[in-house]
């Protein structure tokens, strides 16, 4: 994440300006293996590492919770510039302020947990 | 050596994260970065106050593996990988954030104006970085998952809901980017 700079808060900024291809490059290779990978799981019912089948388990059905949430979670990621995995990185490689970052997504996670019966899923 | 040190091209970095997905599914696990923030919450025990929370931590031992891993890898990668690490963005998005002061813009890892030491204790920037880190943290949660588990693991599995929360990741994204940010920096 940090040496494909994936976790730079300007990478982030100049893909929402349409500037360059680099994080379109990253996301969209990772999810054409990933489609790859997935799918020819599913196929050839591969076994894991254990023996047992792998099952991918759908997610649930919905339309609100996934394009509130989801709009809410990309005003946090074009303002913050991090998402939860890059928090991680920046974390390891010594930018301290990001703990600001990680106190406050913990709290919203927390205060998404208190709240979670009254919105709309 | 210096491929190493350089910064690494989209088609390194995608397939790697493609990698991490399908070592996890092979260990009979899924690939989501963010179910690490609603674990953590449960180890401080926000199990009393929200049934939300009451989920037994062991069995998230691998996620949370891979989330130490990351900052292992933020830091390997920044102290011995790295000799510059500013990050060459396009000479049109520079000009646009030396404009909206950003001067640190294309001489950097992260903008100095938000994440250095000295600046992050701003009130108007540490507000900036606690509101990010909230919608974030709520978003993620109100959308079952984040870039990882839904750009990646979720699109992967052809999951419709998913394409609806990537779709909200970038209305997000872009409204912030073009409409609020140029007033909060």
């Amino acid at each position: 994440m940090f040496k494909s700079e994936a976790a730079s808060w300007f990478r982030i900024y100049e893909m929402f300006q349409f500037k360059s291809f680099h994080m379109y490059g990253i996301i969209g290779s990772a999810l054409a293996f990933g489609v790859l990978i997935t799918q020819g799981i599913k196929r050839f019912q591969l076994k894991s590492a254990y023996g047992e089948p792998i099952v991918i388990p759908d997610k649930t059905k919905s339309f609100y919770r996934y394009s509130i949430g989801g709009i809410i979670f990309g005003l946090g990621w074009g303002l913050s510039g991090a998402c939860p995995g890059p928090i991680f990185t920046l974390l390891g490689a010594g930018f301290l302020p990001i703990l600001v970052v990680l106190v406050f997504a913990l709290l919203g996670t927390w205060l998404y947990g208190m709240i979670m019966h009254k919105l709309p899923h | 050596m210096d491929w190493i040190m350089n910064p690494w091209p989209w088609y390194v970095g995608g397939p790697l994260i493609a990698l991490i997905l399908f070592l996890l599914l092979y260990f009979g696990k899924s690939f989501g970065m963010s179910s690490n923030l609603r674990t953590l919450c449960t180890i401080c025990g926000a199990g009393n106050q929200s049934d939300f929370f009451k989920l037994d931590w062991k069995k998230q031992q691998w996620n949370l593996l891979v989330a130490a891993g990351a900052i292992i890898g933020g830091w390997i990668a920044s102290t011995y990988l790295t000799a510059d690490s500013s990050v060459l963005i396009h000479k049109d998005t520079i000009a646009k954030l030396h404009q909206l002061n950003i001067k640190s813009a294309g001489k950097a890892y992260l903008p100095e104006e938000l994440f250095s030491l000295t600046n992050f204790l701003k009130p108007k920037v540490f507000s900036a970085l606690a509101l990010g880190g909230l919608f974030v943290g709520f978003g993620a949660r109100y959308a079952g998952g984040c870039t990882s588990g839904h750009a990646i693991s979720g699109l992967s599995n052809l999951q419709l809901v998913s394409l609806y929360a990537v779709i909200g990741f970038f209305i997000g994204g872009l409204f912030m980017n073009h409409f609020l940010l140029p007033y909060i920096l």
